[in-house]
């Protein structure tokens, strides 16, 4: 217990003035210096040759990258955020991109070229793309400092090399990447460089996640407190610490309880960097008083239940997606409709949406084992499919209870094989496709063009079938005086009304013994009262 | 019937604090246990909890005293058990009383209680105080158990459950010790005997005495 203690204790008086002097050169504590904080990297990439050259495209770079960090893109390729595949060792379900369907836009296969501009690499536009080329790793979508690198959906991974119109026939133009200066500026990841792929899953700013969108990039205190761009400033790999380029922290092997100490610099540890203990300990409370208590409560909730009390807590996050509503057209073109909030409520491409902001979670049981619901499972006919069915119990000790974002949804599955379906949505950039759902907005074709795409048979009738998938809600820590509040769980019609399984002071008690107790005590008292009323009778009337 | 009363010293001073301090410990025990319980909403959870457990451990060292003082000063006699006119008692509080009968006891110093009272109150020594406290004591160290090894005996759930009985037994005593105290000589004379020390008592040699 000493030895926990002082390991917190040490990592509080080491670490925090660490990250702070990471951040913030200024000696002196105050508000930090609008100037560029001097740059402690040992190489100042401008005034390299290699990089001071006309570059035609993105794998032009990398090969200039691949030169001097020569085992960079071999690290790349080994990721998943290069193979897009990972094989679940507890039930050797094949995941990644590449195999797992979704509730949001459904699946990558026949879209490629649209989805790969979340691929750290160039040029996947189909199923033959050469996974062992390292000079079509994407360096500058991680690494780039300026901003002004993006890749465009439809180029398949790449950015604009020339002017040109995106979206499609929108009118607006799009500057291409100024690849030599975005190669010479170099730098760490950043909240921007992962968010570019990660605040806008789901095809948009905040429709996945929840606890992730773009008000990240530059969050105050009550938004994210580790984060809070005039504070801590956290970059995403302060937690999610890299060695080479093997990111940990994934939710498709969740760290539901981590029951080790914090890490210790020099002490091995490979557990996983990215959890709430791996700084803060076992007992992350001060230990005195009543607030001693909260220590207690870490063999059964994750930090989360308590330190996210909300989520989308900037702007509003996409809960439900009915694919089923989807291809309506007016006078024979798509059209959208807004909510309030001026968030799609429908679009003829996708179908009905809800959004929601300052959402409260949902609280599950989670031990970390999750099982998807893939291409050929069978789907629940009558009732909700789980797109990942997360597991977890009271008893099992090694679950926690969790907050977690439950997006709804209805999509497209086969009648015949009663498994999902991948519709074929987009097309690449600029090629007329008429199996493309989001072009002519007939299912037949593009759920036929998606099922070749994946390698599934399909039998000509679908239906839509309600599914559910699940996603942890771990980002986006408040401030902790946000945090919840004792009664907000112990009380009748709290947080967790719902969470069995354990024993909840304030929210449970045994019926039957307040029914006999509170009988009992009724019973004395109108007992005592009946006597006392006697005596009171008797004595009047004697006297 | 004689009438003529004599004032005797039976509390003294460590004792009528003891009592009250308890008292007031107890009652705002019930209060705070339970909200926890879920009963209503007053103080709020958490300084409820945090109330309550401060309470606990002002008790604990109020026992402490008590208990001391009890084995020095030999006061601890006064919980032996007798079941000598424990009918006579019950025939008083029964009938007698309505009727102002005599008393069936006669308080000394050195026999402060009357037979029942001592039955109860060695009751609530051996029955509703383990009860509630090895229960309350277990529910305040929760965190303690795994490291204890007593983790896989017990669960919150009973833990709770015999500290919420005993609970109920603590407020049942209290209704009754609280109307009980209105049934001694004069329906005030308990109550003043517990503020001032002295207690009016029958004077003459009567039935009630040994």
């Amino acid at each position: 217990m000493r030895k926990l203690f002082a390991t917190v204790a040490l990592l509080a008086a080491q670490a925090l003035p660490c990250a702070w002097a990471a951040t913030d050169p200024a000696p002196a504590p105050g508000p930090a210096p609008a100037a560029k904080p001097a740059s402690k990297s040992t190489a100042d990439h401008t005034k390299f040759k290699e990089l001071q050259q006309a570059f035609k495209s993105g794998p032009e770079v990398t090969k200039a990258c691949l030169a001097c960090h020569t085992e960079a893109g071999k690290q790349i390729t080994h990721t998943k955020h290069w193979t897009w595949e990972w094989m679940n060792p507890e039930n050797k379900q094949v995941l990644g991109k590449k195999h797992v369907v979704n509730n949001f836009c459904t699946a990558v296969p026949s879209n490629y070229e649209f989805c790969t501009a979340c691929h750290v690499g160039y040029g996947w536009k189909d199923a033959n793309f050469d996974f062992k080329n390292e000079t079509n790793v994407d360096c500058l979508v991680c690494h780039d400092t300026t901003g002004g690198y993006k890749k465009l959906p439809g180029l398949a991974g790449h950015p604009a090399y020339k002017e040109m119109e995106f979206p499609p026939k929108s009118g607006k133009m799009v500057k291409p990447a100024d690849l030599a200066k975005v190669a010479q500026n170099v730098g760490p990841t950043s909240r921007a460089t992962c968010g570019a792929c990660h605040f806008l899953g789901g095809g948009g700013d905040a429709v996945k996640h929840g606890d992730l969108d773009t008000s990240l990039k530059n969050p105050g205190k009550y938004l994210d407190v580790h984060m809070d761009a005039k504070g801590l400033n956290f970059t995403c790999a302060a937690c999610h610490a890299t060695q080479g380029h093997n990111i940990p922290g994934s939710r498709y092997t969740p760290t539901a309880a981590d029951k080790e100490a914090a890490h210790m610099r020099g002490k091995k540890d490979d557990t996983n960097a990215a959890t709430c203990q791996s700084c803060h300990g076992q007992k992350p409370h001060k230990a005195t008083g009543v607030r001693a208590k909260l220590n207690e409560h870490t063999d059964k909730l994750a930090c989360q239940t308590c330190h996210i009390p909300q989520y989308a807590r900037a702007q509003p996050t996409k809960m439900s997606w009915d694919w089923s509503t989807a291809g309506k057209l007016k006078d024979g073109k798509p059209f959208t409709v807004k909510d309030s909030g001026g968030h799609d409520a429908y679009d003829s491409k996708k179908g009905d949406f809800r959004y929601e902001s300052h959402v409260i979670p949902e609280y599950v049981w989670l031990n970390g084992k999750v099982k998807y619901t893939l291409l050929g499972d069978p789907v629940n006919e009558n009732g909700v499919t789980k797109i990942n069915e997360f597991f977890g119990s009271p008893d099992d000790g090694a679950s926690r209870i969790w907050p977690v974002k439950v997006f709804r949804g209805k999509q497209p599955y086969d009648l015949e094989s009663k498994s999902l379906l991948v519709p074929h949505t987009a097309a690449g950039y600029g090629v007329r496709d008429d199996t493309a759902f989001w072009q002519n907005f007939q299912w037949e074709g593009a759920l036929q063009a998606g099922a070749e795409a994946a390698g599934r048979p399909f039998g000509g009738k679908f239906g839509f079938v309600a599914t559910e998938m699940t996603w942890p809600i771990t980002h986006m820590v408040a401030p902790k005086e946000d945090a919840l509040t004792c009664t907000q769980c112990h009380s009748k019609s709290g947080r967790l009304q719902n969470v069995k399984g354990i024993y909840l002071p304030g929210r449970d008690a045994n019926p039957w013994l307040d029914l006999l107790g509170g009988l009992a005590a009724l019973g004395t008292l109108l007992g005592v009262i009946a006597h006392g009323a006697l005596r009171i009778y008797m004595n009047r009337k004697a006297g | 019937m004689s009438t003529k009363t004599i004032k005797i010293y039976v509390f003294k001073r460590f004792e009528r604090f003891w009592h009250w301090a308890q008292a007031g410990l107890i009652v705002f025990m019930m209060l705070t246990g339970f909200e926890i319980h879920g009963a209503y909403a007053f103080f709020g959870f958490e300084k409820a909890v945090g109330y309550h457990t401060v309470a606990a451990w002002s008790l604990i060292t109020l026992w402490v005293f008590a208990i001391f003082w009890h084995f020095t000063t030999g006061e601890w006699k006064q919980y032996i058990p007798t079941l000598e006119k424990v009918g006579a008692m019950m025939r008083y509080y029964l009938t007698g009383i309505f009727t102002n009968a005599p008393h069936p006891f006669r308080q000394t110093t050195l026999r402060k209680h009357n037979p029942l009272q001592r039955l109860a109150y060695l009751f609530f020594l051996l029955v509703i105080s383990p009860v509630i406290w090895f229960s309350g004591w277990f529910y305040l160290f929760y965190g303690a158990w795994r490291e204890w090894g007593v983790d896989k005996y017990l669960s919150l759930e009973w833990v709770a459950f015999f500290h919420t009985a005993g609970a109920f037994m603590v407020l049942i005593f209290f209704i009754a010790h609280i109307y009980l105290a209105t049934a001694g000589h004069t329906p005030t004379s308990h109550i003043k005997a517990m503020l001032t020390g002295w207690e009016e008592v029958e004077e003459e040699e009567s039935a009630a005495t040994k």
